[in-house]
């Protein structure tokens, strides 16, 4: 694994007159953040070529933070912008990050399709279990019997889980992480970003304010261990029997496809071929 | 120059005026009756090799579109009622990020799915107010299959011209059927295009407001790296909760469209030198109403015609003069009576009445002629 630079130096990146940001002090979102820059760092790519859309939520606030090609959607509509400019000029490197109920509940169809057409970009879901923006309403991958502000008895729905709904609709790389694992984060976006196709990364990611507090985690300190503690690696979850893994979640690179038809080149193929 | 005649539906028109203006992008999700638009432009302008994509609903197509246009595209999305709801949200984002786009409304009545294969004009009040928000629209109503070709073609030019999104509002009788267009050689039209600021990127601001010009928006990934959102911004484009700041971008937004209406607005008129009775009627309905007007003077009765070709912003101005000298003003519209309620606004010391017809049946000239004789 390749190491990680403590003394990055992250105001090159950093639009720091938009600073301070709006996140809570420990909420997890700022070290995704700081993950993303190194990553995108690492693969040297010009900030005049990347374009990072979000939607609405705490999550989707990233981009106002960052010197690329930034756009701040609506909520749950970020990939559907991404999808319009990555076509329209494939060569710029396209993220998309998204809070859970932005990407999976609002966004839920868009998600889908972006998988099924396997489009060369990258979604990075920050999985905080709730709406963290609007104070921890329920979201769709909020856990069976957790609480949040509208479910106050506990939650009686099963929850998505992001990994295998991007797989089963057709992403071709999709991985998970935690905001506890930097360096094991900083990683798998460099990988993700690399990836030729639509690559899906899951970060859990700690939102103590909205949601622990409603569930025996008041401090981000308590959230970091619960990460640090239910995280299993997907290589050791083969020999886990399903009630060994009741209550926690695989990490690491989760599935990967290589060589499958990518939307963007076979659109451009197709347009070279009828071009008049 | 050259005459090129071409037999053509009008959503045809509007497919080709687009690829005459330089679009170079289109998004959709079919409905009936707006579905020819991308039907004939993913045959056609794909060959000029550009991107026409079907999205998994409108709301993702008129996203796709806003990225696209964001890359410096002239991008169209085309859609009817129930996909012109869906598309609310983002025609409010376009207009809070002045991002251009032209979004085409084939009207075919409602509420929700209302008559799919039936004209209707009921969607003009909702393309003023749809979105939430206070905000200025441009939307521009073709009464024929030749004007949808060269309305589209401004439709293009003055959302780039004014950063704006414009919808073209016509209905399924011109969208549907066929008449000549007389395509001009393309030098001969004015077209506007994507350009760059004319000032270096480090001192680019996207909202450059307080000019009181429209600053150019820069396509992204050539060098002007800037910050797009939704919410309430300054001229940097990042958000503020500023009070001034939120008064003056909400200004703008109106101020830029209102301060440039006569580059805008557009309507023609039809002896309303000597009219007793005016008619104001747009869309399909003017078409009648013209006829309707020929009846009337055969009978001796001095009729008018007032037909606004750009509908948003309402030339309201024009319709106060007129009112000064004509007392009475007929405004046939299928639908409950929406531009009506802008003409007695304008005309308010008039005796202004509505002939409304909303069942899907054209509103024809005999009836439009009998309700000017009823006034008279
Ligand atoms: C159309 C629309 N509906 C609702 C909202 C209100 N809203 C803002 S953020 C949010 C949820 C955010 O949750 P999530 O996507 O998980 O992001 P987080 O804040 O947790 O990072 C909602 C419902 C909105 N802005 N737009
Ligand atoms: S509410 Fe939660 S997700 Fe939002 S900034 Fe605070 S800690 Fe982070
Ligand atoms: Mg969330």
């Amino acid at each position: 694994m390749p190491k990680t630079t403590i003394k990055f130096d992250y105001d090159k990146y950093l639009r720091k007159d938009t600073l301070p940001h709006i996140w809570c002090p420990g909420c997890g979102d700022g070290i995704i953040l700081k993950s993303l820059l190194r990553a995108i760092d690492k693969l040297q790519y010009k900030k005049d070529d990347v374009v990072i859309t979000s939607g609405i939520g705490c999550a989707s606030r990233l981009p106002g933070y960052v010197d690329f090609n930034t756009i701040h959607t609506t909520h749950g509509r970020a990939l559907t912008f991404a999808i319009g400019i990555k076509m329209y000029k494939p060569r710029l490197k396209v993220i998309t990050v998204s809070g859970d109920g932005d990407a999976l509940a609002i966004g839920g169809n868009h998600f889908i399709h972006a998988a099924r057409r396997n489009i060369d970009m990258t979604l990075i879901v920050f999985n905080n279990y709730t709406y963290g923006m609007t104070g921890g309403q329920s979201s769709p991958t909020q856990p069976y019997g957790s609480h949040a502000t509208t479910t106050p008895y506990g939650s009686v729905e099963p929850p998505f889980d992001t990994c295998e709904l991007a797989k089963a609709a057709g992403a071709t790389w999709v991985a998970r992480s935690t905001s506890y694992h930097a360096v094991q984060l900083e990683k798998l976006i460099a990988d993700a970003l690399t990836h030729k196709g639509f690559s899906v990364l899951e970060v859990i990611t700690n939102c103590h304010i909205s949601y622990g507090r409603r569930n025996k985690m008041k401090s981000p300190v308590e959230m970091i261990k619960y990460q640090k503690e239910k995280a299993v690696p997907n290589r050791s979850a083969v020999n886990m029997t399903p009630e060994e893994l009741t209550g926690r979640f695989k990490t690491g690179l989760i599935y990967e496809k290589k060589d499958s038809l990518e939307f963007v080149e076979e659109t451009y193929k197709q347009l070279e071929l009828i071009k008049q | 120059m050259s005459e090129n005649i071409k037999l053509m539906q009008g959503n045809e028109a509007i497919a080709e005026g687009a690829m005459i203006a330089g679009c170079d992008f289109f998004a959709g999700y079919p409905i009936t009756p707006s579905s020819e638009v991308s039907e004939i432009l993913a045959a056609r302008l794909t060959k000029k090799g550009h991107i026409v994509i079907q999205m998994e609903d409108e709301i993702a197509a008129l996203g796709a579109v806003l990225g696209a246009a964001l890359g410096g595209a002239k991008a169209l999305t085309a859609t009817s009622g129930p996909g012109m709801s869906l598309k609310s949200e983002h025609i409010g984002y376009a207009s809070m990020c002045e991002i251009p786009c032209v979004i085409v409304n084939v009207m075919r009545g409602g509420p929700s799915t209302g008559n799919p294969t039936l004209p209707s004009q009921a969607d003009i009040m909702q393309a003023k107010w749809g979105t939430h928000g206070d905000h200025a629209i441009i939307a521009i109503t073709p009464s024929s299959v030749n004007e949808s070709f060269y309305e589209t073609i401004r439709a293009l030019n003055l959302a780039v011209k004014y950063r704006t999104p414009v919808l073209i509002l016509t209905d399924e009788i011109i969208g549907h059927m066929r008449e000549k267009v007389i395509i001009p050689e393309k030098d001969t039209l004015e077209i506007i295009d994507v350009k760059l600021p004319d000032v270096p990127p480090s001192e680019y601001k996207p909202y450059n407001y307080k000019s009181g010009k429209v600053t150019p928006l820069a396509p992204m990934g050539e060098g002007y790296r800037y910050h797009v959102t939704g919410l309430s911004h300054g001229e940097t484009g990042f958000p503020s909760a500023k009070m001034e700041v939120i008064q003056d971008a909400q200004n703008w937004l109106i101020d830029k469209i209102y301060n440039n209406i006569k580059d805008i607005e557009k309507y023609e008129e039809t002896m309303t030198e000597d009219a007793d009775i005016l008619i104001v009627a747009y869309g399909s309905v003017s078409r009648s109403a013209k006829a309707a007007l020929s009846m009337a003077r055969a009978a001796g009765i001095k009729a008018g015609l007032f037909r606004p070709i750009t509908i948003w912003p309402f030339p309201e101005e024009r319709i106060k003069e007129l009112s000064k000298k004509i007392k009475k003003i007929l405004v046939p519209e299928m639908n409950m009576g929406q531009i009506i309620l802008e003409v007695q606004r304008a005309a308010c010391n008039n005796i202004v009445k509505g002939l409304n017809i909303v069942s899907g049946e054209p509103i024809t000239p005999d009836k439009i002629y009998l309700k000017i004789k009823e006034m008279m």
